[in-house]
């Protein structure tokens, strides 16, 4: 074997990271993406996310602006620090892509997430979950005397508590919008 | 040109075929390379009917690509590429993809069935745009003839502007029959994509501090500064001239700055040289020059240049911290970003270690000593190295192109051929496409048809795209095809040598053409050359013969490539010359490509 081998680079100190990419943490991360609302934008993110094997825990998207045929989507994502870094100039890239906000770094943003939670009961079970959902603010949006559909706009993870609450009470079918975000304060992403 | 039938006011109603051609015309294309089918038809009636852009009927989609590659990498300018619907469209595919991994910018339109029938499984319907999404930059699917000129005006502008790469115009037949209004390129839509260009002055003024201290340097150069334009390799050279720092480049960026000038050190990466390797591996300081930390190049990742501070200069943020974390990432123009340093830095008195630089030169003299490209040479049979050697010597003083396909030889032209202008190296780098030499030759030589256009090839390369040879006949192109002719799928019989002890599963033909009455059917000079002696002779030849050659230059079969980083391996582990090689490579870089 003919190779080389030569004494490693002389200076010790590392000017990056050799750090072990498995080892890293993964974040979770919510962006806002603003979109030309045109043919197959959404096609456009989705593909880049399987494409290069990125995570969607959830992404919304509707238009927000006619006039300017803008939507505003929002993903949810994890992955470590430099797969988000990654994500996030991928999203740039896309030639309609306008702006992409990562409202975890940027700070203190609301998170909502609108439920349709189907709950299939009769006696004390039907009292119980009535009472659960004015205490947690769910709204009744349909009834029958065997079942209620509740309506709530919350974090996802109050979402989350209200369907466990509601599971030993019947819970029968659950439809969720993903999550939906902006900043607080007085600043807009437009 | 442009609204000569109109007078002042151009928007008025045309056919959406005639919009198409008006469109190419007022972006001052000159060329198309393209094939018809059912699909583009109005199209191409159209093309019948004029005489300002020229239309070079190809023999397979997946060439007008490559030609269009060929033809925007040795201008500058982008290529154009028209082709029908379903089959017409997943051929150019290939093309499409290669322009993508390589950032060309090419501007393809397709035909796609009528809009009604779209979604109803067609005669030639396909997904065109669902299918080439991940393999442009941007596309558009043209549902109404009114926005046909903006679209294509605004195609143009995404494949030249930012990071350059290709794009997709797909016109249903009825949107190319019916009536529309055309605008003109000044009055499109573009201006919602504007990358920029300008790099951030803290930057700018952090990587001058740098160079100021560096004791080690290294000008890491790729294909961006290509794409940048002239300006961009010049503003290369100022910099290098007047700082003494060693240049290397990317297979992508070879002749951006020239391989005689005094600071070249080779190309790097798998192949590249020992002295352009270790400089990377020991440097101090490493000014990535639009390049983008390919694996070819990086080699194991967590052992790439450990003691170095390093500066990436990329027009496309995607690019950068994305294999290596670098300390001064600068998003920006290679041409431009380059004239904000070199001002900052001549303002601040162009300062560098001279005593340091000087010292760091003279290791890597000693790195050079090692004469990595060394080869044994053979009076019986023609090396591969020697050929190539030759082929250099007798056609460096030509005005020259030189295309490649993908294997050993690509290697080999890269290592043994030096480039001393930009634009004249069309290679495939990203997706290592073979079957990309030929068609992109043609492209060349239809860009420049005074001058020397070589492909050299591997023979199963060539064989993959070899029916253009019919369109270099048709169109009179002199295109030097010099196949390196080693009977094998060279490079893969290499790594099945070095990684999958010898076990030559299917890296050898065992029926090829005689290649030179092969030339003479397509109506080609042939010329076959086996022994070194006659070498000289045979190169002339092809050289003096005023059309197209296919040179059989039958090479030795068994000769491998070096340098070589094997994949996993990091920089300063680099294999030198023939040996065995058992434990070279370990199984972790077997599963690499
Ligand atoms: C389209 C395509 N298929 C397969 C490969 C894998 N591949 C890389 S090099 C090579 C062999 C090329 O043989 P040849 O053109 O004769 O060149 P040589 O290596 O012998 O010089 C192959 C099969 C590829 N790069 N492209
Ligand atoms: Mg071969």
């Amino acid at each position: 074997m003919n190779s080389l081998v030569i004494k490693p680079g002389s200076s010790s100190h590392s000017a990056y990271n050799l750090r072990d990419v498995h080892a890293e943490v993964e974040e979770r991360h919510t962006l806002g993406v603003l979109v030309d609302n045109e043919p197959g934008v959404l096609a456009r993110v989705i593909g880049l996310f399987s494409g290069r094997g990125y995570n969607i825990e959830s992404l919304t998207v509707a238009e927000t602006d006619q006039l300017g045929h803008l939507s505003k989507i929002t993903i949810v994502t994890t992955g470590t620090p430099a797969v988000i870094e990654q994500i996030k100039s991928q999203l740039g890239r896309l030639v309609p892509v306008h702006d992409v906000h990562d409202l975890t770094v940027e700070g203190d943003h609301l998170e909502r997430e609108l439920a349709l939670v189907k709950v299939v009961a009769t006696d004390e079970h039907r009292v119980e979950a009535l009472r659960m959902a004015d205490l947690l603010g769910a709204r009744v949006v349909d009834v029958t005397h065997e079942s209620f559909v509740f309506e709530l706009a919350q974090t996802s993870s109050e979402v989350d508590r209200f369907i466990d609450l509601m599971r030993p009470l019947g819970l029968a079918e659950v439809t969720r919008t993903g999550v939906c975000a902006m900043m607080r304060g007085a600043g807009a992403a437009e | 040109m442009s609204g000569e039938k109109s007078g002042p006011d151009q928007s008025h109603s045309m056919t959406g075929a005639e919009i198409v051609v008006k469109a190419l015309k007022d972006q001052g294309v000159e060329v198309v390379f393209g094939y018809p089918g059912g699909a583009v038809l109005p199209i191409y009636d159209e093309i019948f009917q004029q005489n300002e852009i020229r239309h070079i009927l190809v023999r397979h989609e997946q060439g007008a690509a490559h030609a269009a590659e060929g033809y925007a990498r040795s201008t500058g300018k982008p290529g154009v590429v028209l082709v029908t619907s379903g089959p017409g469209a997943t051929n150019a595919v290939t093309g499409m993809t290669d322009a993508l991994m390589d950032s060309i910018p090419i501007v393809v339109l397709t035909g796609q069935v009528p809009t009604f029938m779209i979604g109803n499984d067609a005669f030639q319907e396909a997904d065109t745009v669902g299918i080439t999404r991940p393999c442009t930059k941007h596309n558009w699917l043209v549902k109404e003839t009114d926005a046909l000129a903006d679209t294509i005006h605004r195609a143009f502008h995404v494949a030249t502007n930012g990071r350059p790469g290709p794009v997709l115009v797909d016109i249903p037949k009825d949107v190319q029959f019916a009536a529309g209004t055309y605008v003109p390129p000044k009055d499109a839509r573009t201006r919602s994509y504007a990358p920029r260009t300008e790099g951030d002055p803290d930057a700018i003024q952090a990587t001058v501090e740098l160079l100021e201290q560096a004791e080690r340097p290294v000008l890491y150069t790729g294909g961006g500064v290509i794409n940048s334009g002239p300006k961009a390799s010049q503003r290369l050279r100022d910099l290098a001239d007047a700082s003494s720092f060693p240049v290397t480049s990317t297979l992508m960026g070879l002749g951006a700055y020239p391989a005689t000038g005094k600071s070249w050190v080779g190309m790097l990466g798998m192949h590249g040289t020992y002295e352009a390797n270790m400089a990377m591996h020991d440097c101090d300081f490493m000014l990535c020059i639009g390049a983008r930390f390919d694996d070819r190049i990086t080699g194991r990742l967590d052992a790439f240049s450990p003691g170095s501070r390093k500066v990436h200069i990329d027009i496309d943020p995607s690019s950068i911290n994305k294999n290596i974390h670098v300390d001064v990432p600068i998003i920006g123009d290679v041409g431009t970003v380059l004239d904000q340093i070199i001002e900052l830095w001549k303002s601040r008195g162009a300062k560098t270690r001279a005593e340091g630089v000087a010292k760091w030169w003279r290791q890597i003299e000693d790195w050079r000593s090692v004469d990595c490209l060394r080869y044994a040479n053979s009076e019986k049979s023609i090396k591969p190295q020697y050929a190539l050697q030759r082929l250099e010597a007798l056609t460096k003083d030509h005005d020259r192109y030189v295309c490649t396909e993908v294997g050993q030889h690509q290697m080999w032209a890269a290592q043994f051929m030096g480039f001393n202008e930009p634009n004249r190296w069309m290679t495939s780098g990203g997706l290592g496409t073979m079957g990309y030499g030929v068609p992109a030759s043609i492209g060349v030589q239809i860009a420049h048809p005074e001058s020397l256009v070589i492909n050299v090839a591997g023979e199963a390369s060539w064989l993959m795209t070899m029916q253009e040879m019919c369109t270099a006949v048709q169109y009179r192109l002199p295109v030097k095809q010099f196949i390196m002719n080693n009977e094998r799928l060279g490079m893969v019989r290499q790594w099945q040598e070095l990684l999958h002890g010898e076990r030559y599963s299917h890296s050898y033909s065992e029926a090829l053409p005689d290649f030179v009455k092969l030339a003479e059917a397509f109506g080609c000079k042939g010329i076959h050359c086996h022994d070194p002696a006659d070498l000289d002779e045979a190169v002339k030849e092809m050289l003096a013969y005023d059309g197209p050659v296919i040179f059989d230059c039958l090479v030795e079969k068994h000769e491998n490539c070096y340098p070589m980083i094997p994949s996993g391996k990091p920089h300063n582990e680099m294999l030198l010359g023939e040996a065995s090689t058992e434990g070279a490579i370990g199984d972790s870089g077997a599963v690499l490509v």
